[in-house]
This record gives C-alpha cells, sequence and structure tokens, in this order.
C-alpha cells in the first residue's frame, strides 16, 4: 500500500513538472504568418544584448533601433533620426545635429533629443559595461539644445565622427529606469526602428514584427525572422529542408546553390582582411628585408583561389584594392624570385637545412592563429608554406587569445579585421605607434615616424583631398616597410529565396553583425505576389 | 524513508558547497579571461584603459573566495547574481531555458526508459536467438555512437530526406509563439536522439536483469507450477530482473545532461545547453555556479530517486541501510 501511494505520487509529480515546464514558457498568440509578406534567415551569431548602450548595432543599421545617421547601399552616410547631415564646425570640434520631427519609439512614446543625450552619456559612462566605448574618444561632452537639436563637443578635430553617430539611440524613458548593464532593455528592446522585436528565444531565433508607424513607411515584408544556427553543415541542411529563406554561408557550401534556380547567391564585398602581424620586437620579423621579402613572396592569389574558392581578393593594406581610398600602384605582384634576391642582397644566406642566417640569426620566427578558425588555420600554413621557400622557417602554432596575447610583442599573429566605414578606424589603431600593445591595437607595435603624421593628418582634416593624400603616404610606405603581410579581403557569401527579388549587399566589416547580409535593408524589400 | 531523505538532504549540504567552491577555483584558474569574452569582438579594438574599467566593473579580480562567499551569501537569499555573458539576472537565464530542457530530458528519459524495459525484456527471453542477438548487437553500436552524430543522421533522414519532421527549433522557424502542438512535433527528433542515446544501457541492464532472474529458483520454481509464461516473465523476472537498471535510472543523470548538451546544440533546442557551454568559456562565475549546483542537484536527486524505487520494489532492502 505504501508503495503504491509513493509510486502514484511520484508519477503526478513528474507529470506535474513537466506541465508546468511546459506552459511556464508558452506564449499565448496566433500561430505562423503568410509566407509572401514573411522571411526567415539563418545566421551563425547571437548578440550577447540588444542593449545599444552595452554596444549593440553600434555600427549602424540595427532593425530595431535608428541612429542619428544610417548607411546608403554605398555606405554613404545619409540622415536617419537627424533631418540632415550634421554641421561641423570650430576647426571640426563641433557637430550640430538637427532633429527629425514626429519620431516615435515603438511603445509610442515620442523620441526627442534628450534620448540622444542619454545613449552618449550613458555608453560614456564608466560604469556602463561597453567594449567598445573607445570608439566615442573624441567626444567631450553632448548637449541638447532644445528638443531638436544636439550638439556634440570634441576633445580634438576628428573628421571621421560622423560615422560614429549611426549607433542606435535608446529611450531614456525605458532604459533610464533599470541597470544599465543587466536590465530588462538589454533583450526586450524599444526603439525607433522599422522592426518590433517580438521574441528573442535565446539560442534559438530572434523574431520581429513591422512597425506600422515607422517614420520611414511601414516595411512590406512583416514578419522578419532570424534563426540562430551556429553549424554551417545545419543551417545548409535547414536552408535545403526548406525553413529558412535565406542564409550565411562558407564558400565550400554555397558553391552548389549558384545553380540553383530558387535561389539567388550574393558575395559581399568587404573589409575582412586576414593578416599576419610581423612585430617589431621579434628580431627576424622586425627587419625591414624580412618583411619585404615576405610581402613579395607570399602568393596572395592561390590564397584566394584555393582558401576562399575565388570568393575574396588579394590584398596589400587594411583598405581594399576596390575601395576609392586604396592607392593605385601599391599592389605587390608576386615574385618569389624578387623576394630571394632582396634577402641575397641584405645578407640572409641559406644555412643548414635552407633556413636563412645572418649575423647567428636564423630567419624563422612562430606564428600563431586562434585555434578551431578553420580559415585562419589555412592561411597561416600557405603563408608558412610560401615563405619555406625563400628560406624563411614560419613555425605555425594555434591557441586560444588568452595564450596568444602575451605572445603578440615578439610572435607573429594570423589576425583579421576590417571596418568599412572609414579609413581612420582600421588604420589608426593598427598603425599608430603610441597604440603599441594597448590592448589588441597595432598588434605589430608598429613605429613609423611618417605613417604617424599621416594617421594624425588625416583624422584632423575635414578635407576629401587631403584625407586622400595621407592615405597615400600611408599605404607606399607599407611598401617600404611592411609591419604586417596582408594576404586577403574575404567575401562574405548568402544564399536567398529568389521571391525577395535582385537584393543588394553592403561592403561588409570583419564583424558578422545581426545586420550584414541581404537582409541589411529588409525593410525596403519588394516581395514577388 | 523520510530519515534517508533527510540524511541525504543534509549530505547534499557539504556536497554543494564543496561542488560550487570547486567551480569557482577551477574557473579563477583556468587560462580564459573573462574581460575578453565579455568584450568579444569589441575587445579586440578595445583600449587597455577601456578594458581595465571593464575588468574594475564585473568585480573579477577580487580573490576567489570573496567572490565564491559573496555569491554564496546571496544565493542563500534568492540572489543569484548577474550573468556577464548573457547581460541578465542569472536567475532569469535560467527560468527562461530551464523548463526546455526539463522537457526534453524527461521526454528522453522515459522513452529510453520504456523502450529499453521492452527491448530488453524481449531480448532475454531467448538468450541467443535472433531477436537476442538484433538487440544486442545494435545496443553496442549505439552505446559507441556520439548523440551530435547521431542528431545530424536524424536530420538528414526525417528532415531532409523524407522531410518529415522539422529540422530544428523549439517552434516553426517562422512563428512567433509557442503552441504545444508545434512544441510536440519538434521535440520528437531531438527527445528521440538523446533517447536512442541513452537506449543502450537500459537495454543491456534489463536483459542481463530478466535474463539472470529467469534461470533463479523462485522463477524456476513458478514455471514449474505452471504459471503462465507472461505471468513468470513480468510478474516475477521483469519485477527482481529490473532491480539493476533502478540504480542506473540515478547514475544515468550525468550522462543525461551532458547528451542533452550536444542534442540541444544540433537542434537549436532553447535550453540551457548554450549557456552552460558560454558560461563555461567566458568564465561567467555566478551563471556557470548555479548551473552547476543545479546539475549537483539533479544528479543528488537522481540517486536519491533510484534508491527510493530499488527499496519500493524489493522489501529486502531498508531505506536506512
Amino acid at each position: 500500500m505504501r508503495a503504491r501511494s509513493i509510486r502514484g505520487a511520484g508519477a503526478t509529480a513528474t507529470a506535474a513538472a513537466i506541465a508546468v515546464a511546459a506552459s511556464a514558457c508558452s506564449a499565448p498568440g496566433d500561430g505562423g504568418s503568410d509566407a509572401k509578406d514573411s522571411a526567415v534567415v539563418g545566421i551563425a551569431y547571437e548578440p550577447e544584448t540588444l542593449s545599444p548602450l552595452l554596444g549593440y548595432g553600434k555600427d549602424g543599421n540595427s532593425k530595431i533601433f535608428d541612429g542619428l545617421l544610417t548607411h546608403d547601399a554605398d555606405m554613404k552616410l545619409k540622415p536617419a533620426l537627424a533631418a540632415e547631415l550634421p554641421e561641423v564646425a570650430d576647426d571640426g570640434t563641433t557637430y550640430t545635429y538637427k532633429l527629425r520631427k514626429g519620431v516615435k519609439f515603438s511603445d509610442g512614446k515620442p523620441f526627442s533629443a534628450k534620448d540622444v543625450v542619454f545613449t552618449y552619456e550613458t555608453i560614456l559612462d564608466k560604469k556602463t559595461n561597453n567594449a567598445s566605448k573607445t570608439e566615442l574618444d573624441a567626444v567631450k561632452s553632448v548637449e541638447a539644445k532644445g528638443d531638436d537639436t544636439v550638439v556634440f563637443h570634441l576633445k580634438y578635430p576628428y573628421a571621421p565622427f560622423a560615422e560614429r553617430t549611426v549607433l542606435p539611440i535608446a529611450p531614456e524613458h525605458v532604459a533610464g529606469k533599470q541597470d544599465v548593464n543587466t536590465g530588462t532593455f538589454t533583450t526586450k528592446p524599444v526603439g525607433t526602428g522599422p522592426y518590433k522585436l517580438v521574441k528573442w528565444s535565446k539560442g534559438e531565433k530572434l523574431t520581429f514584427k513591422a512597425n506600422p508607424d515607422y517614420w520611414g513607411g511601414a516595411p512590406k515584408v512583416k514578419n522578419f525572422t532570424m534563426a540562430i544556427i551556429k553549424d554551417d553543415d545545419i543551417r545548409a541542411t535547414r536552408l535545403d529542408a526548406g525553413e529558412l529563406d535565406g542564409a550565411i554561408l562558407p564558400p565550400n557550401l554555397a558553391k552548389k546553390y549558384k545553380k540553383d534556380s530558387g535561389k539567388n547567391t550574393y558575395a559581399a564585398k568587404t573589409f575582412d582582411y586576414r593578416v599576419v602581424t610581423l612585430p617589431t620586437g621579434n628580431k627576424v620579423t622586425g627587419d625591414t628585408d624580412i618583411r619585404r621579402a615576405l610581402d613579395t613572396g607570399v602568393d596572395r592569389k592561390a590564397m584566394v583561389d584555393s582558401i576562399l574558392y575565388g570568393e575574396g581578393k588579394e590584398a596589400y593594406g587594411p583598405v581594399p584594392t576596390d575601395s576609392p581610398w586604396f592607392t593605385k600602384g601599391t599592389e605587390r605582384e608576386f615574385d618569389a624570385a624578387k623576394a630571394k634576391k632582396i634577402l641575397d642582397d641584405a645578407g640572409w644566406k641559406p644555412g643548414k637545412d635552407g633556413i636563412r642566417e645572418k649575423d647567428g640569426v636564423q630567419a624563422k620566427f612562430p606564428l600563431w592563429y586562434l585555434s578551431g578558425d578553420k580559415l585562419r588555420q589555412d592561411h597561416a600554413l600557405a603563408y608558412a608554406s610560401d615563405a619555406k621557400k625563400l628560406g624563411i622557417k614560419v613555425e605555425v602554432q594555434s591557441g586560444t587569445w588568452e595564450v596568444i596575447e602575451p605572445r603578440m610583442p615578439k610572435d607573429a599573429v594570423l589576425a583579421g579585421g576590417g571596418s568599412p566605414a572609414d579609413p581612420d578606424f582600421d588604420q589608426y589603431t593598427l598603425l599608430k605607434s603610441s597604440l603599441a600593445g594597448d590592448g589588441f591595437n597595432n598588434m605589430a607595435h608598429y613605429d613609423n615616424p611618417k605613417v604617424d603624421k599621416a594617421l594624425e593628418d588625416a583624422r584632423k582634416s575635414g578635407d576629401h583631398a587631403k584625407r586622400q593624400a595621407a592615405y597615400d603616404t600611408i599605404q607606399r610606405e607599407l611598401v617600404k616597410n611592411p609591419g604586417y603581410t596582408f594576404l586577403t579581403h574575404i567575401d562574405h557569401l548568402y544564399v536567398v529565396d529568389k521571391k525577395f527579388g535582385d537584393l543588394s549587399t553592403q561592403v561588409e566589416p570583419h564583424d558578422h553583425g545581426l545586420a550584414s547580409g541581404p537582409w541589411w535593408n529588409v525593410e525596403d524589400w519588394q516581395p514577388k505576389k | 524513508m523520510a530519515r534517508l531523505v533527510a540524511r541525504r538532504a543534509l549530505f547534499a549540504v557539504p556536497v554543494l558547497l564543496l561542488v560550487t567552491f570547486g567551480v569557482f577555483a577551477i574557473a579563477a584558474a583556468s587560462p580564459f579571461d573573462p574581460v575578453k569574452a565579455y568584450a568579444g569582438t569589441a575587445g579586440l579594438t578595445a583600449s587597455q584603459e577601456n578594458l581595465d574599467q571593464l575588468r574594475a566593473n564585473l568585480g573579477v579580480d577580487r580573490p576567489l573566495t570573496a567572490r565564491w562567499w559573496d555569491w554564496l551569501t546571496s544565493a542563500l537569499t534568492g540572489d543569484f547574481g548577474d550573468s556577464s555573458t548573457l547581460r541578465q539576472p542569472v536567475a532569469d537565464a535560467i527560468g527562461e531555458r530551464i523548463g526546455w530542457s526539463v522537457l526534453l530530458a524527461a521526454t528522453a528519459f522515459v522513452v529510453a526508459i520504456l523502450l529499453g524495459t521492452a527491448l530488453g525484456v524481449l531480448a532475454a527471453r531467448r538468450p541467443g536467438g535472433w531477436l537476442d542477438r538484433a538487440v544486442t548487437s545494435l545496443a553496442y553500436t549505439l552505446e559507441a555512437a556520439p548523440p551530435f552524430w547521431l542528431g545530424l543522421l536524424a536530420v538528414w533522414f526525417f528532415a531532409l530526406k523524407l522531410g518529415v519532421l522539422p529540422s530544428g527549433g523549439l517552434t516553426d522557424t517562422a512563428s512567433s509563439t509557442v503552441t504545444a502542438g508545434q512544441v510536440a512535433s519538434h521535440l520528437v527528433l531531438p527527445a528521440g536522439v538523446l533517447a536512442i542515446s541513452q537506449l543502450p544501457w537500459f537495454v543491456l541492464y534489463v536483459r542481463q536483469g530478466v535474463g539472470d532472474a529467469l534461470g533463479d529458483d523462485p522463477v524456476r520454481g513458478a514455471r514449474a507450477r505452471g504459471l503462465a509464461e507472461r505471468t513468470v516473465l513480468l510478474g516475477h523476472a521483469l519485477r527482481s530482473g529490473m532491480l539493476p537498471v533502478l540504480t542506473l535510472i540515478g547514475s544515468r543523470v550525468p550522462e543525461l545532461i551532458t547528451g542533452a548538451l550536444l542534442v540541444e546544440t544540433v537542434f537549436s533546442w532553447p535550453g540551457i545547453a548554450a549557456a552552460t557551454v558560454q558560461a563555461a568559456t567566458s568564465v561567467d562565475f555566478p551563471l556557470l555556479a548555479a548551473l552547476t549546483a543545479l546539475a549537483t542537484v539533479a544528479v543528488l536527486l537522481g540517486n536519491l530517486v533510484a534508491d527510493l524505487l530499488y527499496g519500493l520494489a524489493d522489501p529486502r532492502v531498508g531505506f536506512d541501510g
């Protein structure tokens, strides 16, 4: 009797637990949506937070929020929450924005200048755990003049500052009332953007609904879902199974959709580079002749063809060859014979095992890459194999950033980066000597006074011709004394169902943000009926 | 029986203290940097000053005993702290996910026990027969197959080739609401895979237990008295043959948890799996400690339940023994 009653109690408890678990998580509401006005895309990364105050959407183009400015398809700045592009005064230290009138947050409350001030001041607050706040270093203060004007005062003239004002604006009346680092706003955001967040099921998907009152007009695609699928193969499988309308895919998996009549493949041009750092602190990599020999002696074309399946291009600096900022004539043609001659002339003589030597120093150095990153591994191995043909021994090793970071001043690293908005963003932090070893800035400890001066000139001047001249100087200096061997710029590949028509992509950064890919302007899509 | 439960509950206290302290100690000794993990890609362009400020804000430079003590004392008041990786309170993070993990694991466990028992009994009836050999070799094969691989295989076959079941997620990808019907159809594959991965142990244990019991004197006696085969098998042999299985139930809990982690990843199941992995690699102390404490409680409860069931099934075993 005792046994039976206990068994019964156990079963009831189990059933109750399951029922509670199921009901606690289910939400009421309607079912699925009409296929014509809904889009489902598969992405590989999930954001940690949806709060712009913690860094979400800082490069613009968040679906839930708007910045003061935003980018068009060609990455040119255009007004968003601002009514027009900013007025720059006081030698480039004052930026004044007139705000668009009648804009409302998706909860119906009006947007005003105080929300802008709140957003920037909160990000700059020391207590806010925003890892990207360095990007706003130039800001001295933000000031609201009435409800519809915001003035930024900068510490120094900073030409690319307007590019930083694409970051999303948070509503003070919601975000200002809670803990900025862990409050509910980080998962349940409210913004002025074209879409409203319906639900963020972490690890599974983000679902959005069109904001019918969007100041830019209600989007045609009413329901938009981003499914988070980390594994590339599973993403491709779910695309095949018809559960996704589009997805980001690596080159080897994207290949097979080229012939698929129901789907379009898009290769987004990027600033996403892969580079080998050649630290000054190492006798071998710090030697200019070794650097120059590697610069001409590595076969970038072969890397693009074999590692990227042709979906990318050779890189000679952080600026891609098809960017208007690229300095023509700084391409380095692959020439192993010329590279060997540079080494011979410099006195690096072949020693035992074919490794060159000079003054008792062997031409060898370690090259680290982030373990688990197949693309970086492939680049590192190709680099080492090319270097070996020149008589330079590159010892490829893998590790986590924790292992790699302390070694960065002396060991080479296969790194990646790229930020298309302004040439200053990549180059200043990569090349400025005063930033050597500051976090992950200037990993190679590059130190070239001419480059330092050009970097300062370029960021201070608001004049396009002067900036171009400064960046030309930098790119030419990098030919004479390369502190890095830039290898490739990588295309990001997307496959999307044809029912959405012909789509476009923006030039993309290194980071695969949520807004990258053909859905960067999903609010403008015109699905075929 | 109440004494057994009370004693185990008392025993759980030092175990939990030890385990959570262990988590803090191991995490503190790990080479991962919580600040880097928190900053993510932004950390790669952040200045040292910015990173130092983050370190101070997150409080990760304090001695490990102090951090553990703070976590423990506030946990006792019901405040489990804030998860640094998920940017939300730990209680919210776990609360949002645990239900789905429990649903997945419980369904899989029940299926594995029922199916395992049925197959085990069938195999034990004719040791060495074709059914026995088929079931046993299948069990050994499954024992060696990793759940991750089984998951991919199931997606390929049921979702892609046959197109009968959804390949992932909790609900249809386009749907923004959660309905019982959708959850049920999305639960089939992940729970099935997890159940299959747990199945071999139950099959083999039941087969062995029932097989042994069939050769025991009481069963032979029952047969000799002319009782129906069905009664002998289910009434006598299964009852004593199930005893080792009851112990197994408790000991399978840890494996079930790790299996669920892999299965949730394959099927984008919004359980605690991703959070656990993230917490570990990001040295997210509060979340990691809470999840580990939770897993420990699950294992201890599993063992307790196994012992209680054992006592109920076999009257010779006293609860205080």
